[in-house]
């Protein structure tokens, strides 16, 4: 069932369109007539956008130093107020930059966002948004009432991205907006923490550690394990927060969502923090001392050991085959 | 000639949540949260706090924890209180049940216009709503810039340098004042209140309003303004839990059997 014109922020990503945003315009097609992206810079290719199914391209012309929430959403508020075809619905993806636009449009146009979204299902002509509560126990399942576009942020790894074989997009300009002092931040330095091998959220097998692993110094068994397995290294919220690991490792509702072939989890216990971004892993083996942890109600394979006897002895076996 | 201190008043956004440890029950009936009376400060908060007072002490500056609820709540207040912050701004109308977060931050807005802060701390979201949006949209309303995420955050003179975190490690980012700051979990280390703290803390002024005297419309907040409704609530059926065993020195045998398996080696 169509529900008219769907707007779709994309994101740039090394090496082209961010993942998240090729999801988003999958889900899109599920529901829309029309699709159609928007961005902030010149990164995004219209080509790869259109690919994935969006017809047409709006870009914002924007200093490369500039956060894009308050340009951008400004931006946005006049071209769906001055649009022929508004938008019947806005998909956003959780990222920084994708709460910060959510945030701001909502705020600008007066309409509420439907957050934490994992699935989208056209129902009776309306929309309606699936978000996990209760660390993913419970699916709520909600819609708007009331005009204005329906603006979701859409949590990453819950639409399969797919290209569809579209013509490039077509590029349309954004109108430029003066947002005055909210628009004032600027961005005077970009720092890579990103460790060797592939990144977190694509990587086919990832290695987590926890606090189980007793001390930051230990992290390296983890980093070890990932790099024999070819795979990346993940973290639970607790050692970031510790300050053992760059919050680009968190695996979890407030860091990456991971949907890798295999889900190592070492030392963690398991709190819906954690598995929310993990639980959806193809396959999942864990290991921990504490019997009871939850983590083990996840597991495919769960061995109940000290992670300090488990881990160098796996990390030995690994070596030995290769 | 005397040096003059330059001072900051620094507002933080609490959020007053019902114990996570304890979190409560979806009615499926009704289609809204039964959940335990007693309310404390989310943790999540506790960052802003602290690094507020850290900022605080270090400029002579003052801080101001500012919070909404719909039933007159004050014990996460108290806890902000008790840490440090030198008063507090508590929003209470029995017309805020049922908020969402724009509106939630249409209350923030308004009550922060009030404080006039030179800088305004939040988390990132909060640990049992999460939207992550409230940030952006105080900003927004406020017309004030934000840097969402933020893991460290030095204060200049009328400016904040700020490390904002990205999907590959972090911005740096500098930000004219006033404006409005996120801050991660683990970006400082939260004070525990101490007992001087705690009883100082009964004394310290509450500026305790309605929405009408922040010039809020009941139809724009709570269960009226909310204008998404939940139309199913579902049961998710449970990963089923695989074979666990206890390690007996082979342990990482199993796992390297079960990695040929499923054909990851």
């Amino acid at each position: 069932m169509a529900l008219g014109t769907v707007w779709v922020h994309v994101e740039a990503a090394p090496g082209g369109v961010a993942s998240a945003s090729l999801e988003l315009l999958a889900a899109a097609r599920r529901f829309g007539e029309t699709i159609e992206a928007f961005c902030a810079g010149g990164a995004p290719a219209a080509a790869e956008v259109g690919e994935h199914g969006a017809s047409v391209l709006r870009r914002l012309e924007c200093p490369a130093e500039a956060l894009v929430g308050p340009a951008l959403s400004a931006s946005l508020a006049e071209a769906v107020a001055t649009s022929d075809d508004p938008p019947a619905v806005i998909l956003f993806a959780t990222t920084y930059d994708g709460r910060d636009l959510a945030g701001r449009l909502s705020a600008r146009l007066d309409v509420p966002v439907i957050t934490n979204v994992t699935g989208l299902e056209a129902r009776d002509g309306a929309l309606v948004g699936v978000e996990p509560i209760f660390g993913g126990t419970v699916n709520v399942h909600t819609r708007f009432v009331g005009c204005g576009p329906q603006i979701f942020l859409v949590r990453p790894k819950s639409f399969p991205a797919e290209p569809s074989g579209g013509p490039p997009a077509r590029p349309v300009d954004l109108p430029t907006v003066d947002c005055g002092a909210a628009g004032a931040a600027r961005v005077i330095g970009r720092r890579a923490e990103q460790s060797a091998g592939p990144k977190l959220d694509e990587a086919a097998v990832v290695v987590s550690g926890g606090r189980g692993l007793g001390e930051a110094g230990k992290f390296e068994m983890i980093e070890q394990l990932a790099g024999l397995l070819g795979g990346a290294a993940g973290a639970s919220r607790a050692i970031v927060d510790a300050g053992w690991v760059p919050y680009s490792q968190q695996v979890g509702q407030t860091g990456k969502v991971v949907k890798p072939e295999v889900y190592i989890a070492c030392g963690i216990s398991g709190a819906t923090q954690h598995l929310v971004g993990m639980k959806n892993s193809r396959h999942i083996v864990a290991v921990n001392k504490d019997p009871e942890a939850p983590i083990f109600g996840v597991a495919d394979l769960g061995i109940v050991g000290d992670v300090h006897r488990v881990l160098p002895r796996l990390i030995e076996a690994l070596r030995a085959r290769a | 000639m005397e040096q003059q201190t330059h001072t900051v008043r620094i507002a933080v956004c609490v959020k007053q949540i019902p114990d996570p440890a304890n979190p409560g029950k979806l009615d499926a009936e009704t289609k809204t949260l039964v959940r335990d009376e007693k309310l404390i400060l989310d943790e999540s908060d506790s960052y802003g706090v602290e690094m507020a007072l850290q900022m605080a002490e270090a400029t002579e500056g003052e801080v101001v924890a500012v919070s909404m609820v719909p039933e007159g709540s004050f014990g996460g207040l108290r806890t902000a209180l008790a840490m440090g912050a030198d008063r507090a701004i508590l929003v209470s109308d029995e017309a805020l049940a049922g908020s969402d977060a724009l509106g939630t931050a249409k209350v923030l807005a308004a009550a922060l216009r009030r404080a006039e802060p030179d800088l305004i701390l939040t988390a990132t979201e909060s640990t049992d709503g999460y939207t992550g949006t409230v940030p952006a949209q105080i900003a927004e309303l406020l017309g004030l810039p934000s840097v969402t995420f933020a893991r460290s955050v030095s204060l200049g003179d009328g400016e904040a340098t700020v490390q904002r975190q990205t999907e590959a490690g972090y911005d740096e980012v500098l930000c004219p004042l006033p404006a409005v700051l996120s801050v991660t979990a683990g970006a400082v280390e939260p004070r525990y209140p101490s007992f001087k703290g705690i009883m100082a803390a009964k004394n310290k002024p509450v500026d305790r309003l309605g929405i009408a005297e922040l010039g809020i419309a009941a139809a724009e907040v709570g269960w009226a303004g909310a204008r998404a409704e939940i139309v199913e609530v579902a049961p998710v059926p449970a990963r089923e839990a695989g074979e666990t065993v206890t390690d007996d020195g082979s342990g990482h045998e199993r796992i390297v059997a079960y990695l040929e398996e499923i054909k990851v080696l």
